[in-house]
């Protein structure tokens, strides 16, 4: 994949906004801005709206209330831009059973309308250590695998803003480090990342901002190093963040 | 310019994935044979009468087997909400339903052929004479009955009783496409002047561009949380 | 917001003008001459058809002007017009063979108004059905308001099928249709009785669009219950 010089100076945001499903609230008034090269880690219990959070910068949910820009862009209005710069990743995997992780790949590929495809799909496939499976039905992997992937489908078009839900998931401990190096360095490449994950000290290791979220409110926004950790009643095991 | 490529791409990828596991193709068409045997055999219909009860007999028999199809088609996109997925692309949903609209026409078509010649055979009745006419009503008519399907089909997907709710859509809006497709049929069989039944062949083709356009349209809406 | 009527006085304008239908349907319209006084059930059966028909277009309407401007308002009438649309279908389609029996010696027998009449129930039926399957309130707002126009977009096809289907096919025959030579008291009869069953049409809309508001506000009350987590702190 080539490294980018000059990346987009756009932002994805969420101005004021909400997601009601029914009576329950999923977000609530939500602000929260990606900066390009931004590196955030969405921290919360279950149900506090992290998957929506993700969800909806993705442009997959409807906000109830409010926009979600990207640039000065509404998302929902015009989402071809906004679209091609984000690449997703989420408890679903995305992928055909039946096809091929490469046929998977060529499909998605096809939607982005991307060129020289196969050059694409081959860097995709390296990157995450599935070349060699790429040409086995996804039913006949495993979960780890199939993450694998997924994975692989989100950085298929190269996007600017990668959005990852427990993207962790069924990973094994080497590939877990792999990826979290990975993300770790996607800020030196110009991209930003938003990703949420149940084990503070990977996401800590990863990031350098941290959205701590309950019951679709943001309780804390701002630099990992200096938030209040007893105040959000979150304990790191392994020493100081 | 894209779209045209995002219409076959969609189209491409369902009728691979149907290549690849030949399951939906392999239950339409038994499905199909016994629903035919089961109306030939119970009726036992002379050759006089076949003129009247083998229209109703076909056009009840693709219905079914229709359904059947719509159904599949979204379980395989809910499976790791791959329709999801493709919504993550920069694409217009109306590509996206024109491509499944075409492989679930393309699926129902190619069991269509098998109902017949199976039909053809047990009510000893030769579709040679007809078969322009015919070739042509079955096409608007399935193409129709294809375009409400395709739309029902992704409504019903996210129901809890989803192979049960698509029927319960699809069979009352498909009425006028039973009703005319059944009289055009009859009367292509029975040989009549095509003026005869050409009204019930315009009603097909009127129906056939409205629920495209209009699905084509609506779809968006089908898709979005 | 002002009401141009008020919902009690609704209510009784709605009483009132029942029982003056009711008077000129037994007393005041003449007995049919063939049919006998099974005929009165004409003036209940008809207007219950014209109002279902009314509220199936008051569901597309609704539909439509959801899917344009997304408020839950419009939603609301059209899921209120569906549920008391379906009652009213399900009243023509109730009256229709208690008249068809004594009088044609069927129960059911497939004419153009029935046939179609029967197809808008089960448009009625699967939009509700629809509907009770579907969690999520905006989902099942937006996925039936698809379904109400394209059930709308349909009625017009099921009207021109049946009417040419119903025209190759010759009917028994049986007594001239109800519309021919009316009485100018029937037709009296059958005008006011058709004003008194929309005016219970739209007092039963009004109800149930009500309950479907409370019930919304009722949610966003309940939603606002746990909104007392403060947020500790923002960085830049």
């Amino acid at each position: 994949m080539p490294p980018a010089a000059s990346r987009t100076d756009r932002a994805l945001e969420l101005r004021d906004v909400s997601k009601y499903f029914g009576e329950f609230a999923a977000l609530r008034k939500l602000r929260f801005r990606v900066a390009p090269r931004d590196s955030v880690f969405v921290y919360g219990p279950n149900g506090a709206g992290k998957t929506t959070l993700l969800r909806m910068l993705a442009s997959l949910a409807l906000p109830t209330e409010g926009h979600v820009f990207f640039g000065e862009q509404d998302l929902h209005q015009d989402p071809t831009e906004g679209k091609s710069a984000i690449g997703f990743v989420s408890h679903a995997t995305f992928l055909y059973g039946d096809l091929t992780g490469r046929e998977n790949l060529r499909f998605a590929g096809r939607l982005f309308g991307l060129r020289e495809l196969e050059k694409r799909i081959d860097a995709a496939l390296e990157m995450f250590a599935v070349r060699d499976r790429a040409d086995q039905p996804v039913r006949d992997l495993s979960r780890g695998l199939q993450q694998r992937m997924s994975l692989a489908r989100a950085f298929l078009h190269d996007p600017d803003f990668l959005l990852l839900d427990e993207p962790f998931t069924g990973l094994d401990t080497v590939s877990a480090e792999n990826l979290r190096a990975l993300l770790a360095r996607l800020p030196e490449q110009g991209k930003a990342v938003v990703f949420s994950t149940h084990d503070f000290d990977q996401g800590a290791s990863i990031a350098r901002r941290l959205l701590a979220m309950e019951k679709g409110f943001v309780r804390y926004d701002g630099p990992l190093a200096s938030a209040p950790l007893e105040q959000l009643r979150i304990k790191p095991k392994g020493g100081p963040a | 310019m894209h779209q045209a490529t995002v219409v076959w791409t969609v189209f491409a990828k369902d009728v691979r994935v149907e290549w690849r596991n030949r399951e939906t193709l392999a239950l339409m068409c038994v499905f199909g044979l016994l629903l035919v045997f089961l109306f030939n055999f119970t009726l036992e219909t002379t050759h006089e009468e076949a003129l009247r009860t083998l229209p109703v007999v076909l056009w009840v028999t693709f219905a079914f087997v229709g359904i059947l199809g719509f159904n599949r088609s979204f379980a395989a996109e809910r499976e790791n909400s791959c329709l999801e997925g493709m919504m993550l692309a920069p694409v217009d949903p109306g590509a996206i339903y024109l491509g499944k609209m075409l492989a679930n026409f393309l699926f129902l078509a190619v069991a269509e052929v098998v109902v017949v010649i199976v039909a053809s055979v047990w009510y000893n009745f030769s579709f040679v004479a007809a078969l322009g006419w015919f070739v042509l009503i079955a096409f608007f008519g399935t193409l129709g009955y294809v375009a409400v399907g395709t739309i029902f089909g992704a409504i019903a997907a996210n129901t809890r009783m989803r192979e049960v709710m698509l029927p319960v859509l699809q069979f009352p809006v498909a009425v006028p496409i039973f009703i005319g497709a059944i009289e055009a049929t009859g009367g292509a069989l029975r040989g009549d002047a095509p003026g005869q039944f050409a009204n019930w062949l315009k009603l097909l083709v009127a129906f056939s561009i409205v629920f495209v356009v209009l699905s084509y349209l609506l779809f968006e809406y089908v898709l979005e949380e | 917001m002002k009401k141009a009527l008020s919902l009690n006085t609704h209510a009784l304008v709605t009483l009132g003008w029942l029982f003056v239908a009711l008077y000129m349907i037994f007393l005041y319209a003449p007995r049919e001459e063939t049919m006998g006084e099974v005929q009165r059930i004409f003036y209940i059966h008809v207007p219950s058809a014209i109002t279902a028909f009314v509220a199936y277009f008051i569901v597309a309407l609704g539909s439509v002007m959801y899917l344009a401007k997304r408020s839950p308002a419009w939603d609301e009438v059209a899921h209120s017009a569906a549920e008391v649309g379906f009652v009213f279908c399900s009243c023509v389609l109730v009256t229709g063979p208690l008249w068809a029996k004594p009088v044609w010696g069927i129960w059911w027998t497939w004419d153009m108004r029935l046939t179609s009449t029967f197809i808008l129930w089960l448009l009625f039926v699967s939009y509700l059905m629809l509907r009770s399957y579907l969690v999520n309130p905006s989902r099942a707002a937006t996925l039936s308001a698809v379904v109400g126009v394209v059930g709308a977009a349909d009625v017009i096809f099921d009207y021109m099928s049946i009417r040419w289907f119903r025209t190759q096919h010759p009917q028994p025959v049986i007594l001239g249709g109800p519309g021919s030579g009316l009485d100018p008291r029937m037709l009296a009869t059958l005008l006011v009785s058709w004003g008194a069953f929309l005016c219970l049409f739209a007092f039963l809309l009004r109800l149930r669009v009500g309950l479907a508001r409370a019930q919304r506000e009722l949610g966003e009350i309940r939603r606002t219950f746990d909104m007392d987590l403060p947020e500790v702190q923002r960085g830049q």
